[in-house]
């Protein structure tokens, strides 16, 4: 067992990039392949939260799957507890699983609607030899024993991703990617399972990496903060840090354009011009040059990448401009 | 100021498959839009706000859907619910134009976006194709769209989600309407797209001066960009108020709830405020007050008798109203939690 606070989980310039397709019903030139995730590296120590936070197509649910190998990744490393995670065989893979787990985004379409709520979380426990109660983890996420014996198609939105949690909860992981999990649900359920998390969390001493498109929800569980754009990480710190002193442009954009529920906040919100431009055809120099508003942008950005590198001590920004953020 | 849109007891009912009975959707709502400004009307899944909407020009499917007599959508003088099918069509879409959460779904993918949003200019303003054409160019410009002369030709899967909401947008108000429905206009976008789209509805909301209805579940962006708002739970207004005096007075225990159930930006809380339990099934309403299995102050009062929207008086605001037995009885908002 891993100390608190010691490294679990290690991504080394990790790079998913998905081949082009060919034109002309495959007989034509291929397409320029779609860098979904381009050279991304992070640690996550034991016990804590990383949120990874972008919006759509910038590659943050590709590094959630390809961590946990349900997609293979181009190049790259990812360590668990020390083990190369793309160098295990299938058995040894299913094994590190165990403590590897992920929570989708919709509870809609991840749970199989031919199952009962008991089959679902009795197959895990199968696979993995194991023994547990169905009904103590059904009382771990709050929902009454009752509920083994029904079909997803009879619960609400916020009881079945309890029950994506209970499954993921099942093999007792030390881990968990949570892919989006409050992202469709109602805010007063949201809550719900957002302290459901963080109980559990405290609970079981698990490490969390948190994917959203939500800063709000972000803020309230994580730790640290990591931001992608293009398949990059722009901006990587502490939370209370990065919602104080963001430092990176995009970063900056992205927490002014979050609406705050208070008609009195009086604050200076920069709208950011054109839209996100394709992971096949990402721009040169730095990837956020066309839409960034930086008064100081110049011809050094549309042609040099800024690396990710310090500017304190922990806070990590790609901007050749982040020691005078906006 | 006179009213331009009022609505009173509108009650939109569903016929459920199965005989498990009539789901009141939208039972006994009243409100009233003013020109030029912007009524926010929220609240979560299944609490009747797209129905609302669609109720008012009568776009709910019918079957299962039902409009019970004695409800009113009065619009210059109008009952829109008892106008002719012809009658109705001259409103739709020139006077009254609504805009939908999914621009992907919304637009059709065989026609050209020009064609699509000349569509309306010639059947209202009776324009030649050439004319429509133009002014569908001129909305192109006028929603921020860039090479308007080159994107008019465009089909809308080469255009990015924030550019078909720019479309959509540009179709909804070629006719200069009065009303603009804007039902989650956002909610399909990304944050910082989701920013420019806004801030586009109150630019052309100032330069058109059209009143706006702006259904949304999320509080944050009622809180920028309406005037008014009102508050949906289960089928019924719950409350309703100026947005200043909603956020800094809530009354209903329900708005109180969900602002303080709402990941703040500004500052980490502790622990989110969670409304336990849920929503409940649209057709079997809760006796008493709707809200009162879910609410921390409820007594048998509540249990027993609904209460009406009661004026608050909170803030000195006229206007402020609320369905809740707590403004009668306001000692009894003593914290249970």
């Amino acid at each position: 067992m891993t100390a608190p606070g010691s490294l679990l989980v290690e991504v080394r310039d990790l790079v998913k990039h998905y081949p082009g397709e060919r034109s002309w019903f495959g007989l034509g030139a291929p397409r320029a392949p779609v860098r979904a995730v381009d050279g991304v590296s992070f640690t996550i120590a034991s016990g804590r939260t990383l949120g990874l936070v972008g919006e759509s197509g910038s590659g943050k649910t590709t590094v959630g799957r390809t961590m946990l190998r349900l997609q293979e990744p181009t190049s790259g490393k990812v360590l668990f507890e020390g083990n190369d995670v793309f160098g295990l065989d299938a058995a040894r893979l299913r094994a590190l699983r165990r403590k590897m787990q992920i929570v989708f985004q919709d509870p809609y379409s991840s749970l199989n609607p031919r199952m009962t709520v008991e089959e679902t979380l009795r197959e895990p426990l199968e696979i993995h030899r194991l023994n547990g109660a169905v009904s103590a983890l059904l009382d771990e996420v709050g929902l009454d024993a009752a509920f083994a014996k029904r079909y997803p198609h009879e619960l609400s939105g916020g009881q079945r991703q309890r029950v994506g949690i209970a499954r993921a909860l099942s093999v007792e992981p030390r881990f968990i990617v949570c892919d989006e999990p409050v992202s469709a649900l109602d805010v007063s359920v949201q809550a719900q399972v957002l302290n459901l998390l963080a109980d559990l969390q405290a609970k079981r001493r698990l490490t969390y990496l948190f994917i959203a498109h939500d800063l709000a929800v972000v803020r309230h569980i994580a730790d640290d903060v990591a931001v992608m754009y293009l398949g990059k990480i722009v901006e990587h710190a502490p939370a209370a840090e990065i919602y104080a002193q963001p430092r990176h442009p995009y970063t900056t954009a992205l927490l002014s354009a979050v609406p705050e529920p208070n008609p009195r906040a009086s604050k200076q919100r920069i709208v950011l011009t054109g839209d996100m431009p394709s992971p096949a055809h990402p721009p040169p120099g730095c990837p956020f040059h066309p839409r960034c508003p930086h008064p100081k942008k110049s011809e050094r950005c549309r042609t040099e990448p800024p690396p990710l590198r310090p500017i304190t001590s922990g806070h990590l920004a790609a901007c050749h401009y982040a020691a005078e953020p906006m | 100021m006179s009213v331009l849109l009022r609505v009173r007891d509108l009650k939109t009912y569903f016929v459920t498959e199965h005989g498990k009975g009539t789901a009141r959707a939208v039972d006994e709502v009243s409100f009233d839009l003013y020109p030029g400004e912007t009524l926010g009307i929220v609240g979560e899944s299944g609490c009747g706000k797209t129905v609302t909407s669609l109720s008012i020009l009568r776009l709910v499917p019918e079957p299962p859907g039902h409009i019970l007599p004695g409800s009113l959508v009065e619009f210059d003088g109008r009952n829109l619910l008892a106008l002719s099918a012809p009658e109705l069509r001259a409103v739709r879409g020139n006077q009254i134009a609504m805009i939908f959460q999914e621009p992907m779904t919304s637009l059709n993918p065989v026609f050209t976006v020009g064609d699509q949003i000349a569509e309306a200019a010639i059947i209202h303003q009776h324009l030649s194709r050439r004319a429509a054409r133009a002014r569908a160019i001129e909305m192109l410009r006028l929603v921020g769209i860039p090479d308007p002369d080159e994107r008019v030709d465009h089909y809308p899967h080469q255009l990015s989600g924030g550019m078909r909401q720019r479309v959509m947008i540009a179709m909804a108000l070629i006719c200069h309407p009065k009303v603009l429905i804007a039902d989650e206009p956002t909610t399909a976008l990304d944050v910082t797209i989701q920013a420019q789209i806004l801030e586009l509805l109150d630019r052309l909301q100032q330069e058109l001066g059209m009143a706006v209805l702006l259904i949304t579940h999320d509080l944050g962006v009622v809180a920028g960009h309406a005037d008014r708002v009102v508050v949906m739970y289960a089928g019924r207004v719950v409350e309703t108020a100026t947005t200043e005096a909603l956020f800094e007075h809530p009354t209903h225990p329900y708005t109180e709830g969900l602002l303080a159930a709402v990941p703040r930006i500004d500052a980490r809380r502790a622990r989110l405020h969670a409304i336990p339990g849920q929503v409940p099934a649209a057709t079997a309403w809760p006796p008493g007050c709707r809200f009162h299995p879910r609410c921390p102050y409820a007594w048998d009062k509540c249990v027993a008798q609904e209460p009406p929207l009661l004026e608050t008086g909170e803030g000195n605001a006229a206007g402020h109203t609320a369905r809740c037995w707590l403004v009668t009885e306001p000692e009894r908002r003593a914290p249970k939690r």
